[in-house]
């Protein structure tokens, strides 16, 4: 009998409603934490062959205008002759969302995943992919 | 009063026992199981990279690595060139290394890294069906040592502790072991598990 080995759960955060007004520039983040003995690629892994950390919106009333990955730390492991770009613990991600104009005034939400690959210093876990919420209300 | 002690103690023997439950228990080197322990490595039909279709019950009376990997996992990194090194050194006594890819990409992926990583030894596309039948798969990379009569010999789940030397030793004592006589022990084309519990266990890890 061996040991079971259960996928590590990235614990996602929604952030506060966000108030924003049409034709403004509103930015959003949120937490992430991963525990502790794991890690997860950056969105810039060192090897191609890696899955990126990938936040993507994917519906909702607002234009995303960049995103801002959490800093990566440079970290080496047992099975790997280099270090290898990850994120641990916690950690936050940012994005710039554009506010239309046009925009429908009231309560709504932008919605989207966000995508990961997690390992420990022995093994690794088939990538997840975990919904994004961020509730808002547009003035 | 008493009853309250007693209480008391119930309840911190609870606690200990949800914390023993909750910390990762430390990993283990895997071992061979003696002949009585095997389960037979359930069959399964994948294509290689020629669109072959390749049954595990076509290495029977070899001496079998199972390697479920990804171009994804690092750790899978690591074990491929000792595979490479089996396949060359063990090829010849009746061993094969069997490589299944559990990549969502398919062979997109796998084709440039077998080749550029010069595999020596068969890759075929796994799937969610196979992973079930053999535990779930929850972690990579997941390896079966299977001996020359089909049936699981000892698994290993990450990186093993003792290194190449954990899969050398198995292979090795396989490889001596005389086979069952025809009839006794069949790779089998059934969903039972390769732990011989039943698919209740699905989504843990084995051995």
């Amino acid at each position: 009998m061996l040991l079971a080995q259960m996928a590590p759960t990235l614990s996602v955060a929604a952030p506060p409603t966000v108030k924003a007004k049409k034709g403004s520039v509103a930015t959003v983040t949120f937490k992430a934490v991963l525990p502790p003995g794991f890690h997860a690629n950056s969105n810039t892994p060192t090897d191609e062959y890696l899955i990126p950390l990938t936040l993507k919106w994917t519906g909702g009333p607002l234009q995303a205008d960049g995103i801002t990955y959490p800093k990566a730390s440079q970290e080496k492991y047992s099975f790997s002759d280099k270090p290898l770009s990850v994120v641990t613990g916690e950690f936050s991600i940012s994005t710039k969302f554009k506010v239309p104009a046009g925009a429908p005034a009231g309560p709504s939400a932008e919605n989207g995943t966000l995508r990961y690959q997690a390992c420990n210093d022995r093994m690794c876990f088939a990538p997840k992919t975990v919904p994004v919420t961020v509730s808002l209300n547009i003035e | 009063m008493r009853s309250n002690l007693r209480l008391a103690g119930i309840i911190s023997v609870a606690i200990l026992l949800g914390l023993v439950a909750c910390s990762p228990a430390p990993p283990t080197r895997a071992v061979v199981k003696e002949e009585s322990q095997r389960h037979t490595a359930p069959d399964f039909a994948l294509k290689d990279a020629n669109g072959k279709m390749v049954h595990l019950a076509d290495y029977k009376g070899k001496v079998v690595v199972l390697d479920f990997w990804a171009t994804w996992c690092n750790p899978c990194m690591v074990e491929i060139p000792w595979f490479q090194e089996f396949q060359r050194k063990y090829k010849d006594r009746g061993f094969e290394v069997l490589g299944v890819s559990m990549d969502d990409d398919g062979w997109k992926a796998i084709n440039p890294f077998v080749a550029k990583r010069k595999l020596n030894y068969r890759v075929v596309l796994g799937d969610d069906k196979t992973g079930d039948q053999y535990g779930g798969l929850e972690a990579l990379p997941t390896t079966f040592v299977i001996d020359r009569n089909g049936r699981i010999a000892s698994t290993h789940v990450g990186l093993p502790l003792a290194g190449k030397k954990e899969f050398e030793d198995a292979i090795q004592k396989l490889l001596e072991a005389p086979t069952l006589p025809p009839g006794d022990g069949a790779i089998r084309s059934d969903a039972a598990r390769p732990d011989g519990s039943n698919a209740e266990r699905r989504g843990s890890a084995h051995g």
